[in-house]
């Protein structure tokens, strides 16, 4: 069954659904969906830091973006602006990621299979990497949910009931490294801020509350890799963007019947 | 006289490079009722704050009693409306209470049926009857409250207190609260403190009043009325703190 690759990119992208959709709320609730953005970007530099130093793929990504997790999460206390330093750091590390592997010059890489991912050609040895790590995320977060919750309504009412909000934002930075990882191949980097966001966007006007958010986030997510995977079999178009797109509808969609919901 | 639940030593705290608090000095005891009074921007939100450690000590260190439950009220709760939340999930954060639970909490509370209410819905006075369920709920030791009457008309502040003099009679916690409504302030406290940076004095409800420094801070303007607080404080209530009001002189004089 694993051998066409139609039923392997369905399973990439159901797992990297999954895998996004908690965390993806915590990214909505807290309004990091930059912060997702400029971890995203920052797995450019890591392909280009294993290119240079022959190191392996994963590591190098996950490390790239949990430096630029922490980089951001230590500014984050310190008042900047942070829309703006976001917006710097998130396109120098797209720009000088891509700039780095340029001049890696016997390196003749197509790196549009990173910016927008290449789902069809994910092997058994992704499916692997894709399921393990994308149950490490969920594990993670369900082992930390309350306190992250907590610590996420208010880092005072968490301090009060002897959580460390920062030490919680910690592991939401690593979750997102993560994420980062999982996904690039499915979407690429350019996009995975779309798979955090746009699922739990869709599903806020279904739920009343946080856990139904994320399940609700993990079914459109799912929805949307399949949908979109078939949209693009049959339009030939490229996957990781008709994945996105199909996430869309259904954001738009929720948004039309929300209000219909909740006058029930 | 046992250990403090909680203990300020000799705390500053600076903000942004502004120094907030200095050398402040306050040790709370199981079961007393100590109200911080103070001026705006004197500092009384960053104590409380300070007490639950969510704000870092340039100076000075807090020390809590091994093992201590604080339920603490924060000023006002901002709550994101990407973020659904039910009445009861919002109970159980962090730790889950049962719905039968929940409920009990919320009629103790005087909001019954407001489980499965979203938090983002409720009216001022609602949500911070919620914020004190929760609080309770953790059976705290020490209770902190940050002008938890912010935003309630007369009665509802007034119906507020009541609830907090109940939850103290039946809990045994020690409260320590932050407030604006002085004439509760000098009813209800076994403690006043009068904090503008630095604590500028403290002790009994009257021996506040009467300080030279609180005149100083809270100006003439607050005499008339404050003669009326402790009008009402010694009809109603001196009988039943003498005994407290006794044990905290005893322990300055020590």
């Amino acid at each position: 069954m694993l051998d066409d690759f139609m039923i392997r990119a369905a399973l990439a992208g159901l797992g990297v659904a999954f895998a996004a959709a908690p965390l993806g709320c915590f990214v909505v609730w807290r309004r990091m969906a930059y912060f997702g953005e400029a971890t995203a970007h920052a797995a450019i530099l890591g392909v280009a830091l294993a290119l240079s130093f022959s190191l392996p793929l994963l590591p190098a990504i996950i490390m790239a973006a949990l430096v630029m997790g922490l980089t951001v999460t230590v500014f984050r206390g310190r008042g900047y602006a942070m829309d703006t330093l976001l917006g710097v750091m998130a396109h120098t590390a797209l720009a000088a990621g891509m700039v780095a592997v340029s001049l890696l010059a016997d390196v003749r890489l197509d790196l549009s299979a990173f910016l927008f991912g290449d789902i069809l050609a994910v092997t058994r040895g992704d499916l692997a990497a894709i399921w393990l790590g994308g149950a490490l995320i969920v594990g993670l977060m369900a082992w930390r949910w309350s306190a992250l919750l907590t610590a996420t309504l208010n880092p005072d009412l968490a301090r009060a009931s002897g959580i460390d909000p920062r030490r919680e934002e910690l592991w939401l930075t690593l979750a997102l490294a993560l994420v980062v990882a999982v996904a690039i191949k499915v979407v690429g980097v350019l996009l995975i801020a779309a798979l955090l966001v746009i699922p739990a966007a869709a599903a806020r006007p279904l739920v009343r509350t946080p856990e139904s958010m994320a399940f609700a986030a993990a079914a459109l997510g799912g929805t949307a890799a399949i949908g979109g995977l078939g949209g693009a079999y049959l339009g030939d178009t490229p996957a990781g963007p008709s994945i996105v797109c199909a996430a869309t509808l259904l954001f738009v969609a929720t948004a039309l019947v929300g209000p219909a919901l909740r006058r029930r | 006289m046992t250990a403090p639940l909680i203990a300020a030593k000799d705390v500053s705290v600076r903000l942004d490079g502004r120094p907030i608090l200095q050398g402040i000095d306050v040790e709370i005891a199981a079961g007393e009722i100590v109200t911080i009074v103070g001026p705006n921007g004197s500092g009384k939100s960053t104590f409380l704050r300070a007490l639950i450690g969510a704000v870092p000590l340039a100076q000075g260190r807090v020390t809590r009693a091994p093992g201590l439950r604080i339920g603490y009220v924060p000023q006002k709760l901002a709550l994101d409306a990407s973020l659904p939340m039910t009445v009861q999930r919002f109970l159980g954060l962090p730790r889950r209470v049962s719905a039968a639970k929940a409920r009990e909490a919320l009629a103790n509370a005087g909001v019954p049926d407001l489980s499965d209410r979203q938090m983002t819905d409720l009216s001022g006075g609602q949500f911070q009857r919620v914020l004190l369920a929760r609080a309770l709920l953790e059976h705290p030791q020490l209770l902190l409250l940050d002008e938890a009457t912010q935003g309630l008309d007369q009665p509802g502040a007034a119906a507020f207190y009541q609830r907090i003099e109940q939850v103290r009679q039946e809990l045994g916690c020690a409260i320590v609260m932050v407030s604006h409504d002085l004439h509760v302030v000098m009813a209800a406290s076994d403690r006043v403190l009068c904090l503008n940076g630095h604590i500028c004095c403290q002790g009994s409800p009257q021996m506040v009043a009467d300080a030279p420094e609180y005149r100083a801070l809270f100006g003439s303007g607050t005499k008339g009325t404050m003669a009326l607080y402790r009008h009402q404080h010694s009809h109603s209530h001196d009988h039943d703190h003498h005994h407290h009001d006794h044990e905290h002189e005893h322990e300055k004089a020590q």
